[in-house]
């Protein structure tokens, strides 16, 4: 480790330019080792440069929430960590009950959640849920808040860690994509298009990629490349400051500084990683469309600008690889299922940690590559 | 969903409306969409409400359309005018909205005839209120019957003269013609005009209007190599180089013009695949002989493709119809080619004037590739010349990058007034082919389209 480094031979490589990827470089750098970053587009160019931006720690897996929590705490001092503010704007996140039975859901979970010993979590009244919004339709009946969550530049975001990157003497090798992994003798060689990089220790950050990366580690896991769409209104007076979502219903709904609205809600387009290509369902942005105008009113003549879908990898478990490999110098964090941006400033610690200690203090088993059966006859377990 | 229609029709200018009643007349069923309450597209903008009175000064070229209009009302065919189209895919299944609900319908050819739109002019203070379109202008003649007194034409191409020649001969007042067309284009064309000869009637007519505008009492000054237009609120005036020297003109109306380039955003969006014509210094979508995009059963007629002019675009219509009348089995492949080659024919004849045209008005670089670091370049955003260049530098390297960088084409237009400036100036910065630089990425909804009216989609279709 700490060998000298050149523009092919690293202490690190790192597969994947998003905010994963670029996190993980950052964190190794800091820590005076020598990293490539391998990007088959450039930094940003999918899922971390173009989602919705939500900063979120509500409603999260059980298993997630410890980490989210670290990272929230990051994203609070982000400007330390890679000098610019990444547009990261506190707000508070609230997540709307349509119905008694919703609310009642709502207090369940918050309850669980104090079991485990957060407390962010808390539930509302009708009144007060009207108060922090006041636009919204009376049906409405209270709802779960979390205060100083907020939200975030996506790109910007991601530009930042990468000129932070830069600083600290990270290579960033992109529109390179990666065609083989070989292991020679304790060093990776990773093949891209035109150049052969080498180093003791691989880590794959490559999102909705992540399990072609995996997959030519001999260990596939059953992810699958998804498009969830978003729409951005033009400008309107500001009239929410919270984050939006529904317990009974899909749906994001966030107002911007600039006054556009944006609306995500897990309605999904069709995908193909292979061309970069997002088709979108104009059926599931209209359900979107319905949703959002049924909890406040007062969009319904709000022009929509645009509508995107970017690519994201999912896992059946709706959880990500975190992850040591069973191939001795390789790591995971992959598969964020469309809420990894919040985890990236704690997912490049951990990993960073993984790499140099071989383990991370944060309880990262559940995500653990081990949990889907591995190719019976490795390569590399034969090699290693 | 419903069964997919034969072939729908998007615009009815003269390649839609030429495109709409070759394809009823052959059985087709055909759906025609429009964003204009009544046809005619931009060139025959209100052609039917103005034929009677008929008004001399919109010129004999104008009144061209009516035969066309007539025949087109007469096809069977269905006609949604106010409708405006916000996608189309590769599947040809395409979404509108009318009458504040949006509908899918799916159909076997698409004929997209969405014609051409004025070249943005960023020019000092062109965002200053005050300052219009050329088109515009002509717009309120068309539809209204009115016009801008006192107000001072800028620009190049065919449209600047036959607007103020319309303006004139309607009686309203202009203050003064500036025309940019560059003293080196005359020498560059002159080689292509024994190709041009063809083309003769559209050179004498053209000649005409500049012939009477200058026996006229309206100053025409030429060789202008440069413009700005002054104001701090509002436009107060233009001050022009000519001659190496400024000169000032007062006016509170600039109108501006230097020629039109096709609207692709639809084919764009749906895939088509396009490329830089460096001759038109436009993008352009790739077509072939049929008009056919890349995408099977995608046709682009008329200047919606590229600049070929209304006569042309018309038979670019009718071809491109027998091209989507074959596919679907409504004549074969031996009518198509029969009943085409007339139109061929008189398409030949009729472009054989474009090299000369294309030559001659082609915009000087200063008008499309601003310079000045203040010069705004997204209007929507408010992006200006310098913001593209600091982007630039720090490493954005297309128009897709840069709306991530800056926002720039980001805002309710879609780029529509900033997406040839910015790969014209990214390309220039970076001294790369515009071909390399590219263009937006479009995101539907291509035009604006209410949240309630998407809320609403398919809510009253046949299920």
């Amino acid at each position: 480790m700490f060998s000298t480094a050149n523009d092919r031979v690293v202490d690190t490589i790192v597969i994947g330019g998003g905010i994963h990827g670029c996190s993980t470089a950052l964190h190794l750098a800091k820590h005076g080792m020598s990293v490539i970053v391998i990007e088959k587009d450039y930094a940003g160019r999918h899922a971390s440069g173009v989602n919705a931006g939500g900063i979120r720690r509500l409603g999260r897996h059980f298993s997630e929430i410890p980490l989210a929590a670290v990272s929230s705490q990051m994203w609070h001092e982000i400007e330390d960590l890679v000098d610019d503010d990444c547009g990261f704007v506190p707000s508070c996140q609230i997540k709307v009950a349509e119905t008694k039975e919703q609310l009642e859901q709502l207090k369940t979970r918050a309850e669980q959640v104090r079991d485990l010993g957060f407390h962010h979590e808390q539930i509302i009244d009708i009144e007060t849920l009207r108060e922090r919004l006041p636009g919204i339709s009376p049906h409405c009946l209270g709802g779960m808040i979390v205060e100083g969550d907020g939200s975030a530049n996506p790109f910007r975001t991601v530009r930042a860690f990468r000129k932070k990157c830069i600083e600290l003497g990270v290579q960033f090798r992109e529109g390179l994509k990666v065609r083989n992994i070989r292991k020679n003798g304790n060093i990776w060689s990773i093949q891209t298009c035109n150049t052969l990089f080498e180093a003791p220790n691989l880590v794959n950050c490559a999102g909705a990629w992540g399990g072609k990366i995996s997959a030519m580690l001999d260990e596939p896991v059953p992810i699958e490349a998804r498009a969830p769409m978003l729409m951005i209104t033009s400008r309107m007076p500001h009239f929410i400051s919270p984050v939006v979502g529904l317990q009974g219903r899909t749906l994001s709904f966030k107002q911007f500084d600039n006054g556009t609205v944006m609306i995500g809600g897990g309605h999904e387009g069709r995908a193909n990683p292979e061309t970069n290509e997002t088709q979108l369902d104009y059926e599931g942005l209209a359900t979107s469309a319905r949703t959002a105008t049924a909890i406040f009113p007062i969009i319904q003549k709000a022009r929509i600008v645009r509508s995107w879908a970017g690519i994201e990898g999912m896992m059946p478990d709706k959880i990500p690889v975190i992850s040591l490999s069973r191939n001795e110098g390789v790591y995971h964090a992959f598969g964020f299922s469309a809420h990894g941006f919040q985890l990236g400033p704690v997912g490049g610690k951990i990993m960073s940690d993984l790499v140099l200690e071989g383990k991370s203090e944060l309880p990262i088993t559940p995500f653990s590559i081990e949990r889907f059966p591995a190719n019976g006859n490795s390569a590399f377990s034969r090699i290693t | 969903m419903r069964d997919p229609i034969d072939i729908i029709v998007i615009g009815t200018g003269p390649a839609g409306m030429a495109a709409s009643q070759v394809a009823a007349k052959q059985g087709a069923k055909t759906l025609v969409l429009d964003e204009q309450s009544s046809p005619g597209g931009q060139i025959f903008r209100a052609i039917e409400a103005n034929e009677n009175p008929k008004r001399d000064e919109l010129g004999e070229s104008y009144y061209k359309g009516s035969q066309l209009t007539r025949t087109f009302r007469n096809s069977n065919i269905h006609y949604l005018p106010d409708t405006s189209v916000w996608q189309l895919s590769k599947d040809r299944e395409l979404s509108y909205s009318r009458n504040g609900a949006a509908q899918t319908v799916t159909a076997k050819q698409v004929i997209i005839a969405t014609g051409a739109q004025e070249r943005p002019m960023p020019v000092s203070g062109w965002t200053l209120p005050g300052v219009m379109t050329i088109g515009a202008a002509q717009i309120l003649l068309k539809t209204s019957n009115t016009g801008i007194k006192d107000a001072i034409f800028v620009g190049s191409g065919p449209l600047f003269y036959l607007a103020v020649h319309q303006y004139m001969a309607a009686g309203i007042p202009v203050k003064a013609a500036i025309d940019l067309t560059p003293k080196i284009n005359y020498l560059r064309a002159i080689p292509h005009l024994p190709g041009a000869w063809s083309g003769l009637s559209h050179l004498i007519e053209g000649w005409r209007w500049k012939r009477e505008i200058v026996k006229s009492e309206i100053p025409l000054i030429s060789g202008v190599k440069n413009i700005r237009i002054t104001g701090e609120d509002a436009a107060t005036g233009i001050e022009y180089l000519k001659n190496e020297k400024w000169t000032r003109l007062d006016g509170q109306h600039i109108l501006l013009h230097q020629g039109i380039v096709p609207n692709i955003n639809i084919s764009l969006a749906a895939g088509c695949d396009g490329h830089w014509n460096e001759k038109q210094a436009c993008w352009a979508i790739e077509v072939d002989s049929w008009f056919q995009s890349s995408i099977p059963g995608i046709f682009v007629a008329g200047d919606g493709a590229s600049i070929r002019g209304g006569t042309a675009a018309e038979l670019c219509g009718r071809i491109a119809a027998l091209g989507a009348l074959a596919q679907i089995g409504k004549i074969t492949d031996k009518e198509r080619n029969r009943l085409a080659k007339p139109y061929r024919h008189k398409l030949s004849t009729e472009l054989k004037i474009r090299p000369f045209l294309d030559t001659l008005f082609k915009p000087a670089d200063n008008f499309r590739i601003p310079k000045q670091d203040d010069i705004v370049v997204c209007r929507c955003e408010e992006i200006t010349v310098a913001q593209i260049r600091e982007a630039v530098k720090s490493g954005c390297v297309g128009p897709n990058q840069l709306k991530s960088f800056s926002r720039c084409g980001m805002g309710p237009c879609q780029g529509r007034f900033c997406g040839l400036t910015v790969t014209e100036l990214i390309a220039d910065i970076l001294n790369k082919p515009v071909n390399d630089v590219g263009y937006y990425r479009l995101r539907p909804p291509i035009k604006p389209l209410l949240l309630q009216e998407l809320a609403n989609l398919n809510s009253d279709a046949e299920k």
